[in-house]
């Protein structure tokens, strides 16, 4: 059952083979025998689930279904769920009830979907392997010793662990794709605009996006499916249609032509990801696709430049928690001053105020010019390269992370050599280009990502291509032992 | 003690003036304070450093000639909405306010700021 895609469950739904009720119950169960070694949830909703579920059921037995009415998901708790605690992993929201649900959990909400709860990351979303997280780290299902990725972690270890059939994640400079390469699932960032930010827990607001995260790219384009399209009430939302992500999945890819960036094998790739990326790129080319090597030039500076962009907005949103209106407030405070300072060292762990300092440093007076506008046009050599890119292909491939999953602590005191685990990530975001990272041949036993990076707005090639390499090989279909 | 809130206003900084990209613990007190974090003085040596090593790694920026480069305000190039002035929000005071940390008739309460 739990190695099902949300296509045979749904089949399954409609034929009466089981409820919405039964199967809700049987990935409660999994989360409750399974989850206390992974930690991929901070918070269960038992209750809320079940009660979503028999509403499923009146609709399936009414015949007014989607493909989605009755599935169970899972939400990064990053988006506010109204009634629902919602920590984005920090202790600082360790009590806060949203008053409402963002648009995301609100779409979903209405195709029918049943969240099951909310998963663990990285705290703010800011980190690369889930070990940021108040509610402590969260285990990759392949190897309990090693780290899921970050900061969509909790989403990618669940469905990897099939703990729930999809789930929801955010990528800000990689969040969604590098942990979906290390716990060998389908992670897809859409292009920034596509699915709306509201309610979603801001971070760097020109960077944040959503997007889903399953299996299969099959599944993914469902999930995306309810997910994408106009709100007005996020003011980046972007005013495009939304095609149906399905129905050109199995499009022949005869005459597609891959890049391959030069820079992204360069140093500091290992040599056995190496390997079965260039695998997956044989694949490609036995379905017809032509491969050539192009370049982007600037590649090396995509890492600086997101740590001056993505703290300097971090530090802007994250000055709404001030111990005030929601969130932690620190005990006896003697002034306004000592109530600021105390709720948010209390409230905030160290990677986000080390990101909050470096904002605050990069912006302030003085130093705006030689950080933050230097970094802003920087973002635009490299998105030109991009540009420059998709004139000569149509897609570009490459490794997702430089790395197989690494092991919890090993990278924890050293936050540079963290940052750089996004390498590859990092420019599409800055460039606001959709990604997806796809399973590909293991390196000795740890999964392995290929990321495909498409055009704006390209999100249904994007799902098509990954979906023919799953029709041709079965790397997607590998769960982790004992799950 | 308490009176009701009003939104803190960012005092700019006595302008920094070292040029160096090494941080010391009078940079690290002094932004710790714009960003209104308490730090420790335990903590000051490990965060100085990191954000040294931070500083190091973005400091390949300044080798980068792009003073002819537009800065890069949007992905899609798009241009803020806009909306008519009307109310489209109702009023959710109380539903807001049930999660602060504390208030009273519909205020949100702090330590007093004015003697």
């Amino acid at each position: 059952m739990h190695n099902k895609s949300i296509t045979a469950l749904a089949a399954g739904l409609r034929a009466g083979d089981y409820s919405s009720v039964e199967l809700t119950q049987y990935f409660l169960d999994r989360i409750q025998r399974l989850d206390t070694g992974l930690n991929s949830f901070i918070t269960v909703c038992a209750e809320e689930a079940l009660a979503a579920a028999r509403a499923a059921d009146k609709k399936l037995q009414a015949g007014e279904a989607g493909p989605l009415t009755g599935i169970p998901i899972a939400h990064k708790d990053i988006f506010c769920t109204k009634g629902v605690r919602t920590t984005c992993g920090s202790r600082m929201l360790e009590s806060f009830i949203s008053p409402y649900d963002a648009t995301v959990v609100a779409r979903l909400k209405a195709a029918g979907a049943v969240s099951l709860g909310k998963t663990n990351m990285d705290e703010f979303a800011m980190g690369s392997s889930n070990e940021t997280s108040y509610y402590g780290p969260v285990r990759n299902p392949w190897d309990t010793g090693t780290v899921p990725g970050g900061s969509s972690g909790g989403s990618a270890a669940c469905v990897a662990a099939r703990l729930a059939p999809a789930a929801t994640g955010t990528d800000t400079g990689g969040s969604i794709r590098q942990p979906a390469a290390l716990c060998g699932i389908t992670g897809l960032k859409p292009t920034y605009g596509r699915v709306s930010r509201y309610g979603m827990i801001a971070f760097a607001s020109s960077l944040d996006q959503a997007g889903p995260m399953t299996t299969s790219a099959a599944d993914a384009a469902i999930m995306l499916q309810a997910m994408a399209g106009f709100d007005g009430r996020d003011s980046t939302s972007a005013e495009q249609p939304v095609p149906d992500y399905s129905s050109g999945l199995q499009d022949d890819l005869t005459g597609l032509k891959i890049g391959l960036p030069r820079e992204y094998f360069g140093e500091g790739l290992d040599a056995a990801v190496a390997r079965s990326i260039e695998e997956a790129i044989g694949e490609y080319k036995k379905l017809g696709a032509e491969v050539v090597e192009i370049s982007l030039p600037n590649t090396h500076l995509a890492v600086p430049t997101y740590y001056v962009v993505a703290p300097a907005e971090c530090s802007s949103n994250l000055s709404r928690f001030d111990g005030v209106r929601y969130g932690h407030r620190c005990e006896d405070p003697k002034d306004l001053e000592d109530l600021y300072k105390r709720s948010r060292a209390e409230g905030f762990g160290d990677e986000v105020q080390r990101r909050i300092l470096i904002g605050t440093y990069a912006l302030s007076a003085g130093y705006y010019d030689a950080y933050y506008l230097k970094a802003q046009q920087v973002r635009q050599l490299i998105s030109d390269d991009f540009k420059r890119a998709f004139g000569q292909v149509d897609l570009i491939m490459g490794p997702t992370a430089p790395e197989s999953g690494f092991r919890i602590g090993e990278k924890a005191d050293d936050p540079v050599s963290m940052y750089l685990s996004d390498i590859y990530t990092i420019a599409v975001n800055l460039a606001g280009l959709p990604g997806i990272s796809i399973p590909v041949a293991p390196a000795a036993g740890s999964p392995v990502g290929l990321q495909i990076i498409g055009n704006y707005f390209a999100e249904a090639r994007l799902l098509n291509v990954a979906h023919r390499l799953q029709m041709a090989t079965d790397y997607h279909q590998a769960a982790p032992a004992g799950i | 003690m308490w009176i009701c809130y009003f939104s803190p206003t960012l005092i700019l900084p006595p302008v920094i003036t070292e040029e160096t990209m090494s941080l010391d613990h009078a940079d690290v007190k002094q932004i710790a304070h714009l960003a209104r974090l308490d730090l420790s003085g335990e903590k000051m040596e490990s965060i100085a450093a990191d954000l040294t090593n931070i500083l190091d790694l973005v400091a390949q920026l300044s080798a980068v000639d792009a003073a002819d480069v537009v800065p890069m305000a949007h992905p899609l190039q798009m241009a803020q909405r806009l909306r008519s002035d009307e109310v489209t929000e109702r009023d959710r005071r109380e539903a807001f306010q049930s999660i602060a940390p504390q208030t009273e008739n519909g205020l949100y309460l702090v330590p007093k700021v004015i003697e």
